[in-house]
């Protein structure tokens, strides 16, 4: 996957999270949790869909790589290279 | 043949067994929710009778708040299980009451109206009341690690006035307390945000929507109900659940179980059990309900109040009934009275009171029909201070007790809210077994709801 289609994929995940956010205006630099109102159980959900559709582990201690939409992109590129 | 064996089993298809199905099936574990009765959803059940349909627990859904609202429990269900707010259709109270003898005070789902009626009944308690809403507003009620505190205790610290105290006590103690006269206070912030802070709510079509919804979304995700497909034991070795046999002889194996039946119950299931050692931790508090289908809405007899949780002594006393029926408090629930599109089928009146299980349970046919009989004009009397008369409105009722109770949940006692001690972190001495629902220590719909699905998380998800 590139760079942008981890960035599509990461918002498919959160708008089925999160339905009631709005995420046209989401800045990529910025904590997801600062523009979002998303709690641990939501945190927890972003990790089991992605490996639910894309079996990508993503251990606890690795949680604070997906803080922003870009250190998301970070995390996941080279464990989904070859998606 | 279905399979005979799951990654998980659940036990009791309630609204937390449902909703762990939901949460476990959605990511892709093969999960199996077994069901005594032909009937989903547990405490909050429905059935049909003469004719009528009635919701078994459901005088209204707490925790209610508009959909959208950040933070909410509700929120997080709806998020949690991929639901949506018209899936349970959710219709707003009108305006409820916690009467006591020559003092009201009004609540409806907006919490500074609360706040002010307070002030302005007990104006001397305005300073104490303002910080112990702030104090409660501070609480971690959710705190898995937390330890138990009187909540008589710590209301004590902040409210001088005793009346102030028991009309606070008397809704959250009936909507949610598994012990007698006091209640533990993380309890009693989950239930003190659940009404007066959120609010109360309820589907036009009662709590089967709210059931439908959920069955059709444990279907949907690949989950599988089994229904009149009780479970006899649960074979241990080793420290953990090796079998789960069925009523019917057939045996079924799983990594993980969960039960909804109860701590004490589930207990008893298992095959190491002294179940001598169960009886003290059972839980007590249970109700009777009388129901009527009238002929005309309350407000057409000029009563457009929701609830009315009622008190007619001095005091508030919260505990087992020496007699079959406490009628002195109660919880008097018209269904009509929320905010719905268009008026619900059939207009009733509900009527709870505390009763004793042991003493309606001791009862033989026909004494059992009498006792009903004799009771009905003793819980009317009673509630007819605080509603018109509606008795020549009345085209059918239904009285249930205790015993009912026990007998379509399987819960000991007719507990409604469960065992006193909750296990709020689901563990029981079994590795792979785990406990859900009344006494995790989630009280309500929402609250059930919740527990299924923190424990799904915590104990198979979060793996």
């Amino acid at each position: 996957m590139t760079n942008d289609q981890i960035n599509q994929a990461i918002l498919q995940i959160i708008s089925v999270i999160a339905p009631d956010e709005d995420l046209s205006h989401l800045k990529s630099d910025v904590a997801l949790r600062e523009q979002l109102e998303l709690d641990s159980m939501d945190f927890l959900d972003i990790v089991m869909e992605l490996r639910k559709r894309y079996k990508v582990e993503v251990p606890e201690a690795d949680y604070g790589h997906l803080a922003s939409l870009d250190s998301c992109v970070a995390y996941l590129a080279p464990k989904l290279k070859d998606l | 043949m279905p399979p005979s064996h799951y990654d998980v089993i659940i036990i009791g298809a309630g609204m937390s067994g449902l909703a762990a199905a939901i949460r476990l099936a959605y990511f892709d574990k093969t999960v199996c929710v077994l069901e005594r009765h032909y009937a989903a959803g547990g405490l909050n059940s429905f059935y049909a009778l003469g004719g009528y349909q009635f919701d078994v627990g459901l005088h209204a859904m707490t925790n209610y708040v508009p959909p959208g609202t950040r933070g909410a429990p509700l929120t997080k269900i709806y998020r949690q299980l991929r639901l949506t707010p018209e899936d349970f259709g959710l219709a707003p109270q009108y305006q409820s009451e916690v009467r006591f003898p020559g003092i009201s005070l009004r609540f409806n789902n907006d919490f500074e109206f609360f706040v002010q009626e307070v002030i302005e009944k007990f104006p001397a308690q305005k300073d104490n009341f303002l910080r112990l809403v702030r104090h409660i507003r501070d609480y971690d009620e959710l705190d898995l690690d937390a330890k138990p505190l009187s909540g008589r205790q710590v209301v004590a610290r902040f409210l001088t006035d005793p009346l102030l105290v028991d009309m606070i006590f008397c809704p959250l103690m009936i909507y949610g307390n598994a012990e007698e006269h006091d209640m533990e206070f993380g309890q009693f912030v989950v239930m003190f945000k659940s009404i007066f802070c959120e609010g109360l709510a309820r589907p036009r079509e009662g709590v089967r929507r709210i059931i439908t919804a959920l069955r059709r979304k444990v279907r949907g995700v690949g989950g599988t109900v089994r229904m009149k497909c009780g479970v006899r034991s649960l074979r241990v070795e080793g420290g953990r659940v090796k079998a789960v046999e069925l009523d019917s002889g057939e045996t079924l194996t799983a990594g993980v179980i969960f039960s909804s039946a109860g701590y004490v119950e589930t207990m008893r299931l298992c095959t190491d059990c002294d179940p001598e050692k169960l009886t003290p931790l059972e839980g007590r508090m249970s109700f009777i309900e009388v129901i009527h289908v009238l002929d005309k809405p309350m407000k057409a007899l000029g009563h457009d109040a929701t609830i009315i949780f009622y008190n007619t002594g001095k005091e508030f006393h919260y505990a087992v009934p020496a007699d079959l029926v406490d009628p002195r408090s109660g919880v008097i629930c018209c269904p009509d009275n929320f905010l719905f599109d268009k008026p619900i089928a059939k207009p009733m009146i509900r009527l709870t009171c505390l009763a004793s299980f042991d003493r309606w349970a001791a009862l033989e046919q026909p004494a059992y029909v009498q006792a009903k009989a004799e009771w009905l004009p003793r819980i009317h009397q009673e509630v007819l201070k605080f509603v018109p008369d509606f008795r020549a409105h009345s085209r059918f009722t239904d009285f249930f007790t205790p015993r009912t109770i026990k007998h379509w949940t399987g819960h000991v006692n007719g507990a409604v809210y469960g065992a006193p001690g909750k296990l709020k972190t689901g563990r029981t001495h079994l590795d792979n077994l785990f406990i859900c629902g009344n006494d995790q220590g989630f009280l309500g719909i929402i609250g059930a709801m919740l527990s299924g699905i923190s424990m799904a998380n915590l104990h198979v998800l979060k793996k």
